[in-house]
């Protein structure tokens, strides 16, 4: 018997706020590329939503807090858009 | 207290909280939901929050405050929902024993809650309606 470990995409939760759940047409998606960090996956969201290019700014929160860059992200994370705020 | 909440905020619950008997000052900040904005009628406002971070970003800045300025009391609580003109969005309150850091710590708390915390405005106008510093543009959107 041969048992093939292929390396698949991974599969993560993204939860979408103001303006990106307009985008994305959802409060949370799953997304679906073989990256792994913080860059990757708005490079991916940018591609599969180009919307998504002409916000002022564009953070990503993981677990929640604001996440750099370089963070890796695991399947099991809170993955967040954040656009750029308006509280208050 | 750090509260979303979508009814109408308690202003002076607000302040009852944050309220000391150490203190010589309560400095209380009320947000209004203003009627007109980029010179048209603002209908309502659409108040979102990302509650579990808002509530977690909210106390690190009461955190630092705590850290800058002798806070005796702080309550903090902002609305989430359908807001009109002239209902509170957002109340912000400090006491300290002495006036001048309860003015420098409510104005920090609002500040930086304004800059970080995950909530968003949305503005509705009759024409359209727009989410508020999203894009760098400001264009209107029918």
């Amino acid at each position: 018997m041969l048992i093939l470990f292929l390396k698949g995409d991974m599969k993560y939760t993204v939860k979408a706020f103001g303006i990106t759940r307009d985008i994305l047409g959802g409060r949370e998606k799953t997304i679906e590329f073989e990256g792994q960090t913080v860059a990757e996956l708005r490079k991916s969201l940018q591609e599969k939503y180009p919307a998504l290019i002409g916000l002022k700014s564009l953070l990503i929160a993981v677990n929640n807090q604001y996440a750099e860059d370089t963070t890796e992200l695991q399947e099991v994370d809170e993955i967040a858009l954040i656009p750029p705020v308006s509280g208050g | 207290m750090i509260k979303l909440t979508e009814k109408t905020i308690d202003i002076q619950k607000v302040i009852d909280t944050a309220s000391s008997l150490g203190a010589g000052a309560v400095n209380v900040f009320v947000g209004t939901v203003r009627n007109n904005a980029h010179g048209k009628t603002v209908l309502w406002l659409e108040y979102e929050a990302y509650e579990t971070m808002a509530v977690a970003e909210i106390r690190k800045i009461i955190d630092e405050a705590s850290h800058r300025w002798p806070l005796l009391g702080w309550a903090v609580s902002h609305r989430i929902g359908t807001l009109r003109p002239g209902e509170t969005s957002v109340v912000v309150a400090v006491s300290t024993p002495h006036r001048k850091d309860s003015f420098e710590a409510c104005q920090f708390i609002i500040d930086t809650l304004k800059a970080n915390a995950p909530i968003w405005k949305k503005e509705v106008f009759e024409d359209g309606e727009e989410w508020v510093s999203a894009r760098p543009e400001m264009a209107m959107r029918g």
